[in-house]
């Protein structure tokens, strides 16, 4: 028997409206079942009082202070790293070999696995340069594994500015560091911030290759040089050792809030950007 | 004129920077773990069955085995789901839907990769464990978390193939009396074939990567997995687990697995690049 062809359409279109709807209902599922669980049991308490018995009772405070400190660590040093190549990229060469070259070596970082950047931020940063396990040896590691997406944001940042800012300048007798600096830079702010905010929320997801470099001390840190623990790392080892279900509830609750607020002020600046440089 | 050709250069050195981490990264995974895989003998550490640290016998034959069926998993519960979606959000929906709904697809790609892990842990476990049998935790939950978890890469860059399409494609097939589907299905998708293959690929790359997930949901039992409802371990897990702890000869052999896994994944992503830069040019 053939079947017709309007038939084997509305068949097609309905197999694919059950396949968006059920990705999508997974995807609420999964963010729900902790948010639902979760969010009843976060209170001020929870924020300010540090673990207490492995993390049995008491808060997240030296979590957080341990995500603030080591992304703040790895933004300082990527933010400066991933600007200046995507300036480099945009401003300074054509696309040539050299710029091949440096893409195909950013978009290959962007796929190293987050366990390998954690074995060489091991051997690099905390053995052979003698960090040991602190802030700064995961800092660093960090800043090596968001730099790709910096790069990309940034230099879709500058590429978005219109020509004419660049002409106007060097027809005013600009230079090109001074055309950098005064007009190409200044435009492009949101756009680069938007990069280091998606750096944060990759920052703070992070958990594989921080176990490996800062350690998972639940002290609050005081130096640079300190271990720490942040919050991805702190719901990992209540949910697989089992320490605490109810902790570990509120812990990845104040996680997901807190990832969907970066990305959400992401998303938002980069829509705002786009529309103001019209890119 | 000076301030400017220092700042040049500096810029120059600034733009090495990605791809100095990329060859630091090689170059200390290699120089820790090269020297173990040519002690025990590459083909003994690539194809031996026994992984016993305490006994010197490194084989990392059930973690490739391992690593491979999970990957397999995902990709089959993610790529029809994933191209699905992707033909959806491009031809299915009105603009002002696939506005909403695309930033929610981005947003899921930032979702810690723990939050997945401990879904699988907390529901899928249980659920396998009761219908199915054996222990849940297995390489059918984890392949189910994974092919989850690579939705936003394959279903964002089959997209954006699909949308780079000239319209004439599309408009070309109705005017010849196609339905929607057949353009769908014998134009559209072929036509965007090169970048659906680069999303798959780059999927892969990232479910083969995965480590966190995977170790609250895998099980990690040292073994070959005979059914899907089998406990495993992978390359990834097998480095997450056992580094607190090594040291030697062990810990060399943790990252020889990661020369290992930075092979393949290298060898993923520059097949993908070279494929969606093909299209590109």
């Amino acid at each position: 028997m053939m079947i017709s062809r309007h038939t084997s359409q509305m068949v097609a279109k309905g197999v694919i409206w059950v396949a968006a709807f059920s990705t999508l209902a997974v995807m609420i599922w999964i963010l729900f079942q902790v948010l639902v669980e979760g969010l009843p049991l976060l209170h001020l308490n929870f924020f300010l009082d540090s673990p207490r018995q492995m993390g049995r009772t008491g808060g997240i405070f030296s979590t957080i202070i341990g995500t603030l400190a080591l992304t703040a660590v790895a933004i300082v040093i990527a933010t400066p790293l991933g600007v200046g190549t995507a300036v480099y990229l945009r401003e300074y060469t054509r696309e040539s070999r050299v710029s091949r070259i440096i893409r195909f070596g950013t978009d290959c970082l962007a796929g190293v696995p987050s366990i390998i950047f954690g074995l060489f931020g091991f051997v690099f940063f905390v053995i052979l340069l003698r960090l040991g396990w602190s802030i700064l040896s995961g800092g660093l590691t960090l800043a090596t594994m968001i730099l790709p997406t910096i790069i990309c944001t940034a230099e879709e940042a500058v590429k978005a500015i219109p020509y004419s800012y660049r002409e106007v300048s060097f027809a005013l007798g600009g230079t090109r560091l001074q055309t950098v600096a005064r007009v190409i830079l200044p435009n492009a702010i949101p756009g680069i911030f938007t990069g280091v905010l998606l750096g944060v929320g990759r920052s703070v997801g992070e958990t594989a290759a921080i176990i490996l470099t800062a350690g998972s001390s639940l002290l609050i840190p005081t130096s640079l040089f300190s271990p720490a623990r942040t919050m991805s790392v702190h719901f990992y080892i209540l949910a697989r050792e089992g320490i605490s279900m109810e902790m570990a509830y509120a812990t990845g609750a104040a996680l997901i809030l807190l990832i969907l607020g970066i990305n959400t002020l992401a998303n938002w600046l980069l829509w705002r950007y786009f529309r103001k440089v019209g890119g | 004129m000076f301030k400017e050709k220092i700042l040049e250069k500096g810029f120059f050195f600034v733009a090495f920077s990605s791809i100095s981490i990329l060859a630091l990264i090689a170059f200390f995974i290699f120089e820790e773990g090269v020297p173990l895989i040519w002690k025990v003998g590459p083909s003994s550490f690539l194809l031996g069955e026994r992984w016993f640290p305490s006994q010197g016998s490194f084989g990392i034959f059930p973690m490739i085995v391992g690593s491979f069926w999970v990957t397999l998993g995902a990709l089959i519960v993610g790529v029809p789901l994933g191209v699905a979606c992707a033909v959806f959000l491009c031809e299915l929906t009105p603009p002002s839907v696939s506005m909403v709904l695309r930033p929610t697809i981005q947003l899921l790609a930032a979702i810690p990769s723990v939050i997945y892990g401990f879904w699988g842990l907390i529901i899928l476990v249980p659920l396998i464990r009761n219908a199915l049998g054996g222990p849940g935790l297995s390489v059918l939950a984890g392949s189910l978390v994974l092919g989850i978890m690579i939705l936003p890469t394959i279903i964002s860059i089959s997209e954006d193939s699909l949308r780079a399409l000239p319209r004439t494609f599309k408009e070309g097939a109705l005017s010849l009396g196609a339905t929607h589907w057949q353009t769908i299905w014998r134009v559209l998708l072929p036509a965007a074939r090169s970048g659906i293959v680069a999303s798959v690929i780059l999927g892969m790359g990232r479910a083969i990567g995965e480590t966190m997930a995977m170790i609250m949901i895998l099980g990690n039992a040292v073994q070959m997995p005979r059914s899907i409802l089998d406990s495993a371990r992978t390359l990834t897990t097998n480095i997450g687990i056992e580094m607190g702890y090594a040291t030697g000869d062990h810990r060399q052999a943790l990252f020889a697995t990661g020369v290992i896994l930075f092979f393949i994944v290298m060898g993923l992503n520059t097949i993908a690049l070279v494929i969606s830069g093909r299209r590109r040019a």
